[in-house]
């Protein structure tokens, strides 16, 4: 048969062609998912970086009520989590689930719905967040009507992923739907018992940020994970090292993140106990990103050429390696030794980028480089601009990171010299709070050529192409 | 098998999370619940509640905290902030105002540290004005500005006038305190847990 008249490959083989069935079935939810996350990925942004500049300019915009930094920073927090990372890994998590399943995906209607109340809770949460209606709790702004919009959207994307799950045509399920799958159950149930309204004073405090951290334990990590042990080896082109390794680390993960959260409360008035556990559980981390490291880490290697051309496994693996590194931070992080220098400044910031920007943000924008041209039967027009993107994006959240690790360490060391007066501490950081805002900048532009190279791709416009675009690249490097 | 091995999975999924929300939430919780409120530790009036209600919405708590940490971990008893602060300090606080950050100083005493009304209002509506180097937002809008010449009708209207340094407001124009401002202040003169605690 002539492939020019069968492009999708049907009855080549049957492996293939409930591929690209199972591909067509989701490809709309998901581009759904993107295209809202790739709205608030741009609105966070703005709010981020005029956050940032109104630590070098604190008058700047200072008449607008709607515009303090006690409200634009809340705003760009919660647009980017619920908003961006949150929808771009709903998207990733549903296509990775059909794609490991091999079927079509079940109760699709429940993931417009998902899409549509997802966003109607983000626009009238960062709005009232804006317009003063903030609940007090970091991580937890969102009033109560906003809140219950995104719990339900939630709910509907977990039903139908899990019945996708269950219609399976596959008889191993690979590791990442492991992830996926707990994922999809933890995070619904962790934010509706966090917005239970029972707690006040210090349980309340617990109760915060068990919520927040596990957020990120139980929501955040495993899709960026999951989408990690897909795209390494499925670009690399080899299986994951160690099924056994992927085992180990998947549970040692489940049970000792969920126990991480109190260490944000270190010093503070609440049992000394429980700081503790959460401290000992923070350093029990090790195993579970040591085991995780490894396993990428001999998957790709020997092929790290291929980061030259492949701009998913790029993103992909700068994540990855990301995870390690922050996880690694955030073990020392939660030591009483070290936390007394670094809990209340800007260190704390800048370990929280390295995780949801260095190590999530970048597997999201692998993921979507991997999928798109799956979803929209496009290719990537101008890789150039990808290349922009990366180094862009790459730089500025290096000097982000950079700037305030040095600027935080700076800050505590003078906060906890009684010698000094404590606006010491305020100027110390001020050059570094600059070169925060430089990095915004940057990571502005590469969102910008992101976007726009998105929209690309969802008009299909741009050159027309019959195969990737680095195909060419990649057939010199790897004749 | 399949479905042994499934329900084990889902099984320690769901364990894995009971467990971590019992040990950081539900035993604390019960712990914490027999703590009785700090022996001189008063509810708020309304005026500080509604001041209080200003914080949240402000967003005092992404650079202020309110909790001080004990002698040896920080400089908090250095810097006389006050004893370190106790669960029973806070039986009041829903939502609680911790904080994690210290961009500003810490606010748990700050009633006892400060307790000039006037001093607070001319900080809210520009920090500069008080404290170089500052990089606290200024907050406008719990201000009104009025003309000048009307200040003796101000104060005999019972409207409270903000004495701003010059330089520090327009010219020929009088800062007046909304009720929000002496609210948000009334809070502020509220943190002070300077007394003894077991």
């Amino acid at each position: 048969m002539n492939p020019e008249s069968n492009p999708l490959k049907i009855d080549e083989s049957p492996e293939l062609s409930a591929r690209v069935l199972s591909d067509i079935s989701v490809s709309r939810p998901v581009l759904a998912f993107f295209a809202f996350a790739v709205a608030w990925l741009l609105i966070g942004t703005v709010f981020g970086l005029t956050a940032s500049l109104k630590f070098n300019f604190p008058d700047w915009l200072g008449s607008f009520p709607a515009l303090t930094f006690g409200r634009v920073r809340p705003a760009h927090l919660n647009a980017i989590m619920y908003g961006w990372v949150s929808l771009a890994s709903a998207g990733c998590a549903i296509w990775l689930t059909v794609r490991l399943c091999q079927v079509e995906v079940r109760w699709r209607k429940l993931l417009y719905a998902s899409v549509l109340l997802w966003n109607l809770g983000l626009l009238y949460g960062t709005i009232s967040i804006l317009t003063g209606n903030n609940q007090g709790l970091e991580w937890l702004e969102f009033p109560r009507g906003a809140a219950i919009l995104i719990a339900v959207a939630f709910v509907c994307l977990s039903l139908s992923i899990l019945r996708t799950f269950h219609a399976r045509q596959v008889k191993h399920i690979y590791v990442s739907l492991w992830y996926i799958m707990a994922s999809v159950v933890w995070f619904p149930l962790l934010y509706v018992i966090a917005n239970l309204p029972f707690y006040s004073g210090v349980t309340q405090a617990a109760v915060n940020w068990w919520f927040a951290h596990n957020a990120i334990t139980v929501w955040f990590t495993p899709i960026g994970l999951a989408a990690a042990y897909y795209f390494i080896p499925k670009v690399v082109g080899r299986p994951i090292y160690s099924y056994y390794l992927s085992l180990l680390g998947f549970w040692s993960f489940a049970l000792f993140y969920n126990w991480n959260g109190i260490h944000h409360l270190v010093g503070g008035p609440l049992p000394t106990w429980l700081i503790s556990v959460s401290i000992v559980a923070s350093v029990l981390m090790f195993i579970p990103v040591i085991t995780v490291a490894i396993n990428h880490h001999l998957t790709t290697v020997g092929h790290f050429d291929k980061l030259r051309y492949s701009p998913t496994l790029r993103f992909v693996v700068f994540g990855a390696m990301c995870y390690t590194a922050v996880s690694f931070q955030g073990s020392i992080e939660a030591l009483r030794s070290f936390s007394e220098i670094s809990h209340f400044t800007h260190y704390t910031i800048g370990h929280a980028h390295l995780g949801m920007y260095a190590f999530v943000t970048m597997i999201l924008f692998g993921a979507i480089y991997y999928t798109m041209p799956r979803l929209t039967k496009w290719e990537w027009p101008y890789p150039v601009l990808i290349k922009y993107h990366f180094w862009l994006v790459a730089l500025g959240i290096g000097l982000y990171v950079g700037s305030m690790t040095i600027g935080g360490i700076l800050q505590g060391l003078y906060m906890n010299d009684a010698s000094r007066p404590f606006i010491s501490s305020v100027e110390v950081t001020q050059p570094y709070l600059l070169a925060r805002s430089l990095a915004g900048v940057l990571i502005l532009i590469g969102h910008l050529i992101f976007i726009y190279l998105f929209s690309l791709m969802i008009l299909r416009r741009g050159p027309e192409r019959k195969a990737p675009p680095w195909q060419e690249e990649a057939e010199v490097i790897f004749p | 098998m399949m479905f042994i091995r499934l329900s084990t999975f889902f099984l320690g999924v769901l364990a894995t999370f009971f467990l971590g929300w019992a040990g950081l939430t539900l035993i604390p919780g019960i712990q914490i619940r027999e703590i009785k409120p700090s022996s001189e530790l008063k509810p708020y009036t309304d005026e500080q509640f509604s001041g209080r209600a200003i914080y949240i919405r402000e967003g005092c708590i992404y650079c202020h905290s309110q909790q001080t940490r004990p002698e040896g971990f920080g400089a908090d008893q250095l810097r006389n902030w006050g004893r370190p602060s106790v669960p029973g300090d806070y039986v009041y606080d829903k939502p609680h105002l911790l904080g994690t950050m210290r961009t500003g100083p810490d606010l748990f005493n700050i009633g006892a540290r400060q307790p000039s009304e006037d001093w607070h209002l001319i900080h809210l509506y520009n920090p500069r004005a008080l404290s170089p180097g500052s990089l606290m937002p200024p907050y406008p809008w719990l201000f009104k500005e009025e003309d000048e010449f009307s200040k003796e009708v101000h104060a005999a209207m019972g409207k409270k006038v903000v004495p701003v340094p010059k330089g520090f407001a327009p010219e020929g124009k009088v800062i007046i305190a909304t009720q929000e401002a002496l609210d948000l202040v009334a809070y502020l003169l509220s943190l002070n847990h300077t007394y003894p605690v077991e």
